[in-house]
């Protein structure tokens, strides 16, 4: 096994772990809101597709560098702006224009 | 390490870190959008890292330059118009398109890769093993996120979908991952090796998602989420990227976590999820199911108006039909009306109910629900005993007293203690059944008044009538 295998699993095993433990106790509420989030962060994949479009050098290539972008682009790009907007939700102040909401 | 790199590398770290902060900090709603803030940050310095790295190699060509952006521009305008213009409660199918093109990215670079090594070349199963899992897990998650956005969304029926000699299909296709897996990871290169790896992911995908009801889609979402991470992590394994193997291995780990606390609150396994058939998903669209509970009593939104004018403290239990109806804006209307007049009231929100974890708050906080009146399952609970009207909208298995007995299909599902309150009233559009498929003792209980309406449709009219009645 190389080296450098052997690092890029040490670093997935130890990122699993650490995916398990910072996620074990999450309210319901959080949720939807938490999927999306992890779900834009695998937008992540957005590098790769730089990655094949820095080697692609045919029309076979550049056809799948095309694919790549579009798709890790509207993953991370989408992800992100879903993941924020329904998080907003949650910062608004509520209306005070009622007594009951006031007393907290 | 050349300087340029030693600084990626470092970068790259920053960013992981910024993932892992954020997704902790996601875990509290005062800290949430942050998290997510905090995230993007991540991304962004990830992204400004590899345009750096790319144009100081010098490789790309001109036509890949033009790929490339064109690809990120139409990617980047479609994903964001989508994310900004979708209503709330469309929510749900958006995040599986997300996962479907997230996991196609992942399977392109795995096949970009795989065919860049050239015709009939042998591979080392340090580059194979890698490249094999990430084509064939991006490949399922990608067929199957898109069936699954196709449930929620209606396009696709959301009852599961079966055929005769389904059994035979999935031997074939099993069998045929076993072949592909075989000439990819066993011979020399090949394109048509990868070509069938693929399809054959996508035909699983297919299988696999398809006979799944619309009721447990959160789930398998949950799960196609936490696969496109890992196919994620391969894809960084085959280019050799560290920050995506940390950020994949990240999400494949939170998405298994979410996958298992969903699956828990609806009180069933995974793999009684997956191996599907079970219920339509399609709760409250059908007509009288076969054995209706025949004593209920029909109640009139007028009436239903005066319970609520001369309660003290009324719950509000929403469910999918509260999202389908789109009602959220009247269900917070008649609750401004109440609490204006120092009435009480409370949301009482059930982990499931609805199409995710927290997609009922994710509705109530869009039209200015205080976060503080959504009560869950265990803080709502006891309060059942000194609320004098529940308003239950659209929900039906989540507070189904069977569950409190053995033998049913819910058994020990966690539900919410309607029954207890002094009052009931259950708007619903029929007296059809919720994904569970079984009948509803809660509709026939003395204290119950069933009000059989479109959830927006009713409101409106109760909203009409509690006014009324408020201002005499």
């Amino acid at each position: 096994m190389s080296e450098e295998l052997f690092t890029n699993l040490a670093i997935f095993v130890l990122s699993l772990l650490v995916g398990f433990e910072v996620m074990s106790k999450i309210p319901a509420t959080l949720q939807t809101p938490m999927m999306s989030g992890a779900n834009a962060i695998h937008g992540v994949v957005v590098v790769g597709a730089f990655v094949i479009a820095a080697e692609a050098n045919n029309w076979v290539f550049y056809t799948l560098a095309f694919f790549g972008a579009v798709f890790a682009a509207i993953n991370v790009a989408g992800g992100y702006t879903v993941t924020d907007r329904m998080l907003g939700m949650f910062d608004r102040k509520p209306k005070a224009k009622s007594e009951g909401d006031d007393s907290k | 390490m050349s300087t340029l790199q030693t600084i990626a590398s470092l970068i790259y770290l920053i960013s992981a870190v910024c993932y892992v902060l954020g997704v902790h900090m996601m875990r509290s709603p005062k800290t949430a959008r942050k998290g997510n803030g905090l995230s993007a940050i991540g991304m962004f310095m990830a992204v400004i890292m590899i345009i750096i790295e790319v144009v100081a190699d010098g490789k790309i060509t001109a036509t890949g330059w033009i790929v490339l952006i064109a690809g990120l521009a139409v990617g980047i305008a479609y994903g964001v118009v989508k994310a900004r213009k979708v209503p709330m409660t469309d929510v749900p199918q958006l995040v599986s398109l997300f996962n479907a093109v997230g996991g196609g990215a992942a399977a392109v670079i795995g096949i970009f890769d795989y065919l860049l090594k050239g015709d009939g070349v042998a591979l080392s199963l340090a580059f194979s093993i890698p490249v094999f899992l990430d084509v064939i897990i991006g490949g399922i998650t990608f067929s199957g996120s898109l069936i699954a956005t196709g449930k929620l969304s209606g396009k696709v029926p959301g009852k599961p979908i079966t055929f005769p000699g389904a059994k035979i299909v999935n031997i074939i296709v099993v069998l045929g991952m076993l072949v592909a897996a075989w000439f990819m990871l066993a011979t020399p290169t090949n394109i048509w090796f990868v070509v069938l790896g693929l399809v054959m992911a996508l035909i699983f995908g297919l299988l696999m998602t398809l006979p799944i009801g619309g009721a447990d889609m959160p789930v398998v979402v949950s799960l196609l989420n936490a696969f496109t991470g890992l196919a994620v992590a391969f894809a960084g394994f085959v280019i050799n990227n560290q920050v995506l193997i940390i950020a994949g291995a990240l999400v494949g780990a939170a998405g298994t976590i979410l996958t298992l606390q969903m699956a828990e609150a609806m009180n069933r396994s995974v793999a009684n999820i997956l191996a599907g058939g079970f219920g339509t998903g399609d709760s409250d669209s059908g007509g009288a199911g076969p054995d209706v509970p025949v004593d209920v009593k029909e109640t009139s939104a007028d009436d239903i108006g005066l319970q609520l004018a001369y309660a003290q403290n009324v719950m509000i239990v929403p469910g999918y039909g509260l999202a389908a109806a789109q009602a959220q804006h009247e269900v917070a209307e008649l609750a401004t009306v109440l609490t204006e007049k120092g009435i009480n009231v409370n949301y009482a929100i059930h982990p499931v109910a609805g199409r995710m974890p927290g997609h009922m708050n994710v509705l109530l906080a869009d039209v200015n629900v205080p976060y503080d009146q959504m009560k869950q399952l265990d803080d709502a609970n006891p309060m059942f005993e000194s609320t004098d009207v529940s308003l239950v909208i659209g929900a039906n298995d989540v507070t189904n007293p069977l569950a409190r007995e053995s033998g049913n299909e819910i058994s020990g599902m966690p539900i919410l203690d309607v029954d207890k309150s002094k009052s009931v009233v259950v708007i619903k559009r029929s007296m059809s059944t919720g994904y569970a498929g079984i009948q509803n003792p809660l509709f026939s209980l003395d204290n119950t008044q069933m009000f059989f309406s479109d959830a927006k449709v009713g409101l409106q009219d109760i909203v009409a009538a509690t006014k009324q009645y408020l201002e005499d």
